[in-house]
């Protein structure tokens, strides 16, 4: 008998796509993203040049005229909501039990795709849409 | 003394456990703020009204704990990242923990100090 009977297993889980593999990829990628976006968005908005005090909506105007900040809010907008709602995902798996005539999950999955879907949706579209005239 | 487990109790649950708890927090902001900022294709003075109540005390302090909790979850993901990827992570684990935490601290400070300045100067006079 060679060695090679015992070195070439049939790759059954290699031909699949594994989405949690992805999902836990997923999390370290954007979650290093995340980091330089949602920490410079802070320390922009909470601490320099007065904080939160000089928010208003001639200061979101001057932002979001400069397509920079508009990118960078987008592309934050869509990892944080991807990486917190697939984070939920996960803590609801491990709390709400899925046995057979058991409902609890499905109705927080639903609450929780229906609240991160129209998020994006309104975040998305002001983003895009913004008038400086209204004011 | 019983010791345990390696994992149980100890500092790898419990950076696990403030993991999971400032994740959900700052997740539930985020969809209250990205609703708020969404005023601003709505009315301008609608939105100046309710960024308004991010200027008071009160909320003032919670924007610190927020920042507080989005700290920690960053500091800690990064760890997290070096546990899975850096081949001595695991090894390092607990001396990572307090290195988050030292981290965590030395940032804080300023940043509490610049956030909460106006407010402690309106309340208390300057």
């Amino acid at each position: 008998m060679s060695l090679e009977t015992f070195t070439a297993p049939r790759g059954r889980s290699k031909q699949r796509t594994n989405f949690e593999m992805l999902s836990w990829l997923f999390m370290r990628v954007s979650g290093v993203v995340l980091v330089f976006l949602v920490i410079g968005h802070l320390v922009i908005m909470n601490i320099l040049d007065g904080g939160v005090q000089r928010i208003n909506f001639g200061f979101v105007a001057g932002r979001w005229a400069s397509p920079f900040w508009q990118i960078w809010d987008l592309l934050q907008l869509w990892l944080a909501i991807i990486h917190g709602t697939n984070g939920l995902r996960t803590i609801i798996a491990d709390y709400a039990p899925s046995a057979p005539g058991r409902q609890v999950r499905f109705w927080l999955h639903t609450v929780l795709i229906v609240s991160a879907c129209f998020v994006l949706f309104a975040g998305t579209l002001v983003i895009f849409t913004f008038d400086p005239t209204i004011g | 003394m019983a010791s345990g487990t390696l994992y149980r109790g100890r500092e790898g649950m419990w950076s696990w456990v403030a993991h999971r708890i400032t994740g959900v927090a700052v997740y539930l902001f985020l969809l209250v703020h990205v609703l708020d900022t969404a005023l601003v294709r709505v009315d301008a003075n609608l939105y100046d009204a309710v960024i308004a109540s991010y200027k008071t005390p009160i909320v003032n302090l919670l924007e610190v704990g927020l920042v507080a909790a989005v700290l920690y979850h960053a500091l800690n993901g990064i760890r997290v990242i070096l546990v899975d990827f850096w081949s001595k992570g695991p090894r390092y684990q607990r001396l990572m923990l307090w290195v988050v935490m030292v981290i965590w601290f030395v940032l804080m400070v300023p940043g509490a100090f610049f956030m909460l300045r106006h407010t402690v100067e309106k309340m208390f006079g300057a």
